[in-house]
């Protein structure tokens, strides 16, 4: 995902350099056949990676998607049979709305990376590259380290959580097998992990302001929090765009999490299972691939829904210098 | 840094978004397709190798999921590389044992699961009857007899007249206790004439909320568990024809009503305590103190000892205290080639030597399981200090009943922890919980 996203950059900053110019204009044919060659020759691993990793299986994933498959492989086709069975499913309401709350909860993680990007964008701050580093660490962690650590930190009986919260007084529930608390604490942890991330290009968009414009803000008698919401916030409004955009398609994706902290026997579970899960569940524990697919055909075209009106609606609030 | 252009951000975005997009739909294929590339690449080098010269050295896969197991395992496959230098064999632990089967069917279905690996009895019969199992019967003409073993676990593992697998150990359910608590609440220890009364009340008389003492671990694991009492209540899981389920028979009933018993009247830890403890490790709360009672199965048997509490010599073992009847549930693992191995010279040869006394005996020494090979039990009964009294584990034998299986097992064995969790959580009635999970079961067993 990250390596495709820096592809991606990587992609358009080519595109985006000035042609070196100053050359006669007989030649200028051959030349850019020459670089526009180059250019395919770069791209080819990458391009070969993504054809036969992403690209096929996407499309075999849509052909399996109408096929009946056995205990070790070998497919029928069976036409819409998957795709009836996907609309009488019940737990494809629950997995949906899980899915969308967990997603809203990662959205609300946003304006905080915003903030904290903010402060340690401060030019007094001593210690940046600490503060960066801590918030980063997240990141870099094995999902099973940090699920482990987490499951410690919400146990029940034992728990740092509910230790602390008996300190005042409270009685802390069972975070993570309460139907109630489940999936709010699973995302807490979402929004932990994605927030270094986030906080790296919110950071990013912010030194591209240019500093003038903060100069001139403040001759005109604009404070801090005017500065901020006139200023700030418009100039990164196609950061936060992009960030929203990766936000709801990772929030889509959630497994890894759901996978680790909750599992089957969770009483909780209903509460707590994404389409992902399901797609995992009904694909490779029950070995029923083909309805698997249709769960990841129906991901798919919800991702894509959602990404077609966040283009549509960006227009009216997002500003590019 | 970043330069906000109009034409930056839409092809950035537009680029990134296509391709995660696509990792979303990929995600199934693209799994499959990486680890399925490895092992394909690395048997068909291995294969390479044999064909280049057939006396140089090959080396097998062996797949198994328990840790606890896994020092006596390598020692065996140590000791077989010993007797036949031009073998090695390569143990690999599954991260736990739910991983394990979702594992092995995907590196089956892509024609690449290892040379020998762990069958249980729930998934023999879909593993044999779908050709993935390699027959064993010139294994056993040449090198091995099937009387060494008993009959029950060579039935096991026969399949349309074939044997396909070679018994590797059994393991039988026996009551853990810690005989510490017992003595500081003042409660008899259990003897074999106990009945489940008899646990009931002395679960209540243990029990100590101040302390943080639970008379009993009312877990949620079939075969230690809710099995055990089905059938000790006089009811079964699946019928003898193995067409239907027994969950909605009052027998089933009662045999998880004496579980959810312990949970209510708080004689057990709540499900959400249990579960937030972990989930794939029974004898926990037993081996930590906060739990006095706890049924276990004989794998378990000596990683229960190496706890806190048993090391402290607390810990000691009883029969299974009896409902109407008593029961304990049999089962053993065999070890299996697979069908499509690259090596099956070596693969049978590496099976017979599992098979062996000598493998046996390594197993036996170790406290880990119950060897199947016959005679070596008392080896692995003498392993523990005679005053744990493993001896109950062999004197289970004569009560066993053979754990359910199916064609299918996993289709419905596998919807038990969904659905009847909902009991053990107070969420529904053992009726409820039972009635849903007999229709879900009888549903997988007529798709079979």
């Amino acid at each position: 995902m990250t390596a495709l996203t820096a592809a991606g950059l990587a992609g358009a900053r080519v595109k985006g350099q000035p042609e070196p110019g100053g050359r006669p204009v007989g030649r200028r044919r051959a030349t850019r056949f020459i670089e526009s060659g180059w250019g395919w020759a770069f791209i080819l691993p990458t391009a070969i990676g993504l054809g036969v990793f992403y690209i096929v299986p996407a499309f075999t994933t849509i052909w399996f998607s109408f096929s009946s498959w056995g205990a070790f492989g070998g497919h029928e086709f069976t036409g819409l049979d998957n795709y009836r069975h996907l609309v009488t499913d019940p737990d494809i309401g629950y997995a949906l709305v899980n899915t969308l709350l967990y997603t809203l909860m990662l959205l609300c993680g946003i304006p905080l990376a915003i903030y904290l990007a903010a402060l340690i964008n401060r030019e007094k701050l001593k210690g940046k590259g600490v503060f960066r580093t801590l918030y980063f660490l997240p990141v870099v962690t094995m999902p099973a380290a940090i699920a482990m650590v987490w499951r410690l930190i919400y146990n029940g009986q034992f728990g740092v959580l509910n230790y602390a919260l008996s300190l005042v007084g409270i009685q802390g529930p069972f975070w993570l097998q309460d139907p109630r608390w489940a999936l709010l604490s699973i995302g807490v942890i979402g929004v932990w992990s994605s927030l270094g991330y986030n906080m790296i290009l919110f950071s990013a968009g912010l030194q591209a302001i240019p500093k003038e414009l903060y100069e001139v803000a403040m001759i005109d008698g604009a404070t801090r929090g005017q500065q901020f919401r006139h200023l700030t916030v418009p100039l990164l409004s196609p950061t936060i765009f992009f960030v929203t955009i990766l936000t709801i398609i990772n929030g889509f994706q959630v497994f890894d999490l759901i996978f680790l902290m909750a599992g089957r026997s969770n009483p909780a579970i209903d509460r707590v299972q994404t389409l992902v899960w399901l797609f995992y569940q009904d694909g490779f524990y029950s070995h029923n691939m083909g309805y698997g697919s249709v769960i990841a055909v129906l991901i798919f075209l919800l991702t894509a829904v959602f990404t077609a009106i966040q283009f549509s609606v960006q227009r009216k609030w997002v500003n590019y210098v | 840094m970043f330069r906000t252009s109009r034409r930056w951000f839409r092809s950035a975005t537009a680029l990134a978004l296509a391709g995660l997009s696509l990792s979303a739909i990929t995600a199934c294929s693209g799994d499959t397709g990486s680890s399925g590339t490895t092992t394909a690449a690395e048997s068909s080098a291995a294969a390479e190798a044999t064909s280049a010269a057939a006396a140089e050295a090959v080396t097998i896969s062996y797949w198994i999921w328990d840790k606890n197991q896994q020092p006596a395992i390598q020692q065996i496959a140590d000791d077989f590389h010993a007797a036949n230098p031009s073998i090695t064999v390569t143990v690999e632990l599954a991260s736990a044992y739910r991983d394990y089967w979702t594992k092995l069917q995907t590196a089956a279905t892509s024609g690449t699961a290892p040379d020998v690996f762990w069958m249980n009895g729930p998934n023999f019969q879909l593993y044999a009857s779908n050709g993935q199992l390699e027959p064993l019967d010139d294994v056993f003409a040449s090198s091995l007899s099937s009387s060494d073993y008993p009959q029950s676990l060579i039935d096991l593992y026969t399949y349309d007249g074939h044997q396909y697998g070679v018994p590797k150990d059994f393991d039988t359910v026996v009551l853990a206790y810690n005989s510490q608590l017992f003595a500081d609440a003042g409660v008899a220890a259990p003897t074999d004439t106990w009945t489940w009364d008899d646990v009931h009340a002395a679960a209540q008389a243990l029990t100590d909320p101040s302390k943080g003492i639970y008379g009993m671990f009312a877990g949620f694991y079939s075969q230690e568990d809710y099995y055990d009492t089905i059938y000790q209540a006089g009811g079964y899981v699946i019928s003898a024809d193995g067409k239907s389920s027994g969950y909605d028979q009052p027998e089933a009933i009662a045999g998880i009503q004496y579980w959810i018993d312990f949970i209510k009247d708080g004689s057990s830890p709540d499900y959400a305590t249990m579960n937030d403890v972990d989930p794939d490790q029974s004898g926990v709360m037993l081996g930590n103190g906060t739990a006095a009672m706890e049924y276990i199965a004989s794998y378990s048997a000596a990683a229960i000892l190496d706890t806190p509490e048993g090391q402290a010599g607390h810990i000691k073992f009883a029969r299974l205290p009896a409902g109407v009847q008593e029961a304990s549930i049999i089962h053993g693992l065999g070890n299996v080639v697979y069908a499509q191995s690259a090596h099956k010279d070596a693969a049978k040869a590496f099976v017979a030597y599992l098979g062996s006394k000598a493998a046996a005996d390594v197993q036996a020494e170790t406290s880990t399981v119950i060897p199947a090979f016959n005679g070596t039990q008392d080896t692995w009964v003498a392993s523990f200090p005679a005053e744990v009294n493993a001896q109950v584990f062999i004197d289970e034998l004569p009560v066993t009943v053979p754990y359910p299986v199916s064609a299918n097992t996993s289709a419905w064995a596998n919807q038990e922890s969904e659905i009847l969790s909902k009991a053990w959580s107070l969420e529904q009635t053992p009726e409820e919980a039972c009635a849903a999970m007999a229709k879900a079961m009888n549903e997988a067993l007529a798709a079979e």
